[in-house]
């Protein structure tokens, strides 16, 4: 088998010239945490199995082909029955599943019961992007796909590896998740709309997202870096472009940066209670509108027929401000709640919608969000 | 039989098939129905397989080259959904129509009427379903596993033609087992003894339980959705008090059955053929008879395997773990006695054993990639991954879809009465074998390595395989042309067969003629001749 990947590998990077240095990965990362490594362990453990079981009957059989076949003069014999070989044929197996089973149960309950986590993240999916709230902290963020993965997207394959190297393109996110290193931290699962999965293989960390309900589960990451991952459960259109990144860090580093966001947060609030102008809203609206509300209504507002509605021409987008604000805030059927944007963020994407695609909606100011809260 | 009934089936015996193309609308005649089936089937695969050609052309390299991502996820929903209900199913049905009243020495179904109408149900079903393409706000695009809410709250209008595409489906097959049952246990002929069946009777037997079983919780579950979407029920929202997780909970309770609908005929098919082409008794009749009943009970126990991620509590995770370990040691006896029967045999490698070692070589590879996903805790990485698709298509490729066309060319020459170009088919069975591989065998280092399965686009590390999986599946995609013409040149050209063209053969369908008559068994076979048929003395 092994001489098998080696054999597929060589032929792989024969075949593609133009990444002949592509490092790829042929087996399941052993990850960065004790859980994490005990998976790789069970994975690799039931792979030898399989591979020793299937030397045996495969090796049967093609002795079988070869030898006990009628162009070399074989006489068929005529026995069909043997309870002796069936009652082996039956137990050994039963042996070897309890033999499996017993490691893998282990492992099960070691992911599964938790007695103290150091902190906690809760993680909520949503179309398309998680929001990742600090609540000991106070620290809450949205992150989305990286705008550099989205506008190579239908590029030229040039293009797209000027800008990404391996594992970015589709990888990367405008705000990281940071986590200290040597912390049990324990995520709290959930979803704004409909069922996603949070996975991050280096953390052996995968778990849905369910609506209404939350999921927990847990990670001590061991070595400081970047992880990457992303959505695992089809959750509409741009499930595919819904990646998580993780910046595990340095105890001090995450400190800092804890106190940097917490400063951010504060004078977010400050710039909500201003008079903004027309032309600061619009600028800062397109950035929030690309980065969240154009997977549906698209760059150019123009929507999907029959999905996703236009914000050209809209009656919501030309129509009373307060109606729109209400439905950002808390959604309308398939358009998930925004609740977690900045009273400014929200204010700006309205503004920007309502002032562009030739629309002549009213301006919308930070103070009439806060107020409609 | 009394003689008055004897005199009736004796004058329907002059009677031929209807001319023209109501004989097909109308017919009640078994091996008129298992034939549209059959053509239905091979259309729908088709179908299926031009979308399976375009999800790996715009996954042929990174970046979105074709397909926007909504009319993806289209395609992968219903190159799934074809295939099941539309392919791998009826192929089955269309088997069992034909095979099992040979087999059994019925004269036809036992429920002819209702035959007719179980199939003429499809062909509607299936143009609701491909109609929704049409639909504005497009087909359905949420998996063939359609996850509430996603299917529910957040699905285009297209949805309820859907549901009612699943029902219609439902019907037909509810009333396709219905059919097999009674056939099976009224009208085997009075002299033969369950113990004296042929396996494929055998398994579609058990498989007609699973369908009356699992079909019913499927339209349960449809309806469910329907009443969510459209007449204010909170069956899966939380909001009104519903659970989505149900929804997987109804719909793996329908679907772990299903998957074992799809494969158990095909373990009957190759007890068939290996014993034909090893020139030996089939090893260990009553214990694959013992092992497939088992199969079929741990299918209805062992559902939420599919739901490790779900956040079941962690006794559920140990429970449906353990039962699904559990299915490897009757899935371990049939593979052991298939070799066993090879095993001092005097083999041949006619096309239809060619089918038949492959499956038996590829669909194991399958079960090793499903027990590792049965461990729960090593699932947590393979879930959704690459390597759950691969591991489906090693079952459901290159085990269903490898048993039906091994029955294909294996009862062909009974059914046309003609022979296939044996070189011609050789050369097709290398060609899918090795462009299969190709195909599939990549998929699970793609998703080893983490690329999620349904996703459009990927990673630039994904990259190679994917393309090597893509020129692989270009190659299997034209395979296909290959065997259709194989088929047409049969029916048209073919050589005259023998009555039993694989001289080793067993069954009472080798006492027929070829092309075998319209009305066949009109008188019962005696003990002496089901004996002497028998796979297993």
């Amino acid at each position: 088998m092994k001489l098998l990947f080696t054999f597929t590998g060589a032929i792989a990077a024969l075949i593609s010239s133009k990444s002949a240095f592509a490092e790829y990965t042929l087996n399941m990362t052993k990850g960065i945490t004790d859980i994490s490594q005990d998976i790789y362990w069970l994975h690799m453990m039931a792979f030898w199995v399989c591979v020793a079981i299937g030397v045996v009957v495969f090796g049967a059989m093609f002795y079988s082909i070869v030898a006990h076949r009628k162009s070399k003069g074989a006489k068929a014999a005529n026995f069909h029955e043997s309870t002796t070989v069936e009652f082996i044929w039956t137990g050994i197996p039963i042996l070897i599943l309890i033999a499996m089973a017993i490691p893998a149960s282990k492992t099960l309950v070691d992911i599964e019961v938790l007695d103290k986590a150091d902190m906690t993240v809760k993680v909520t999916g949503i179309q398309w992007k998680w929001q990742y709230d600090y609540p000991e902290e106070g620290i809450s963020f949205v992150s989305n796909l990286a705008q550099s993965s989205r506008d190579v997207i239908k590029a030229s394959p040039e293009e797209r590896e000027a800008v990404h190297n391996e594992s970015a393109y589709l990888r990367s996110v405008d705000n990281h998740l940071v986590l200290p290193v040597d912390t049990t931290v324990r995520f709290l699962i959930t979803s704004n709309d409909v069922i996603h999965n949070w996975w991050v293989p280096a953390f052996g960390v995968k778990q849905d997202a369910n609506p209404g309900f939350i999921n927990d589960a847990w990670a001590k990451p061991n070595e400081i870096g970047t992880y990457r991952g992303q959505c695992a459960e089809l959750c509409g259109k741009d499930h595919g472009f819904m990646p998580i990144v993780v910046d595990v860090v340095s105890k001090a580093d995450y400190a800092a940066w804890v106190e940097s966001k917490q400063a951010e947060k504060v004078a977010e609030l400050a710039s909500a209670t201003k008079e903004w102008t027309e032309a600061d809203l619009v600028a800062r609206g397109e950035e929030v509108y690309n980065a969240n509300c154009s997977g549906c209504h698209q760059k150019d507002g123009s929507g999907i027929p029959g999905v996703f509605p236009a914000m050209i021409g809209s009656e919501v987008t030309n129509g009373p401000a307060d109606y729109q604000i209400g439905m950002v805030l808390n959604g309308l059927r398939g358009m998930p709640a925004f609740k977690m944007l900045s009273d400014t963020d929200i204010a700006s994407v309205i503004t920007y919608e309502r002032r562009s695609f030739g629309n002549n909606g009213s301006v919308v100011q930070p103070s009439d969000v806060t107020s409609a809260r | 039989m009394s003689s008055t009934t004897a005199a009736a089936a004796h004058d329907d015996h002059h009677h031929g098939p209807e001319k023209g193309l109501l004989r097909w609308v109308k017919t009640t005649n078994h091996k008129d129905i298992g034939t549209l089936y059959l053509w239905f089937s091979f259309a729908m695969l088709l179908v299926g397989g031009a979308f399976a050609m375009g999800i790996r052309s715009e996954l042929l390299q990174p970046g979105l080259q074709l397909f926007e991502p909504q009319f993806y996820n289209q395609l992968t929903t219903m190159h799934g959904l074809i295939m099941v209900f539309g392919a791998i199913m009826p192929a089955f049905v269309g088997l069992a129509n034909w095979l099992i009243p040979m087999m059994v020495g019925a004269p036809d179904m036992a429920l002819p009427r209702m035959n007719n109408w179980s199939f003429w149900i499809l062909p509607f079903a299936g143009t609701i379903l491909l109609s929704t393409f049409f639909m504005e706000g497009g087909a359905p695009a949420f998996g063939w596993t359609f996850y509430a809410p996603l299917s529910t709250t957040f699905a285009p209008d297209s949805t309820d033609f859907f549901i009612f595409a699943i029902h219609l489906l439902g019907f037909s097959s509810i009333m396709g087992a219905i059919n097999i049952i009674a056939t099976v246990l009224n009208m085997k002929a009075p002299e033969m003894r369950l113990m004296d069946m042929p396996l494929f009777v055998w398994t579609w037997l058990i498989t007609s339980f699973l369908l009356i079983g699992a079909m019913p919780v499927l339209a349960g579950a449809v309806t469910m959705m329907l009443t969510d979407r459209n007449f204010g029920t909170a069956f899966f929202d939380a909001a009104g008090g519903g659970d989505p997780v149900m929804f997987q909970h109804i719909f793996w309770f329908f679907g772990h059955p299903e998957v074992y609908i799809m494969i158990l005929p095909a373990f009957g098919i190759i007890s068939h053929i290996i014993p034909t082409f090893a020139r030996k008794p089939l090893f260990g009749y009553s214990s694959m008879v013992y092992a497939t009943a088992s199969i079929a009970f741990l299918s209805y126990i062992v559902w939420a395997h599919h739901m490790f991620l779900t956040g079941m509590p962690v006794a559920g995770e140990l429970y449906f773990m353990y039962a699904t370990m559990l299915i490897a040691v009757p899935t371990g006896v049939k593979v052991f006695n298939w070799v066993a029967t090879m095993w001092k045999g005097s083999m041949t490698f006619e096309t239809p054993m060619l089918w038949a070692l492959s499956f038996v070589f590829l669909f194991t590879i399958g079960g090793f990639s499903g027990l590792m996903l049965g461990i729960a805790p090593a699932d947590i990485q393979y879930h959704d991954t690459y390597f759950v698709v691969a591991h489906f298509h090693y079952v459901l490729v290159t085990g269903a879809l490898w048993g039906i066309i091994a029955a294909v060319f294996y009862w062909l020459p009974k059914w046309t009465g003609k022979m296939y170009n044996e070189r011609l088919a050789k050369i097709h069975f290398w060609l899918a074998m090795i462009s299969v591989n190709v195909t599939f065998f990549p998929q699970h280092f793609i998703g080893l390595a983490g690329m999620p399965r349904r996703i459009p686009d990927y990673a630039l590390q994904f990259a190679d395989f994917n393309l090597i999986s893509s020129i692989g599946s270009f190659a299997f995609g034209l395979s296909f042309i290959l065997f259709t013409y194989i088929l047409v040149d049969c029916i048209r050209n073919g050589k005259p067969a023998e009555a039993r063209p694989w001289r080793s053969a067993k069954g009472l369908e080798w006492t027929l003629a070829a092309p075998v008559a319209y009305h066949t068994f009109d008188e019962p076979p005696t003990r002496a001749e089901i004996l002497a048929e028998s796979q297993h003395s």
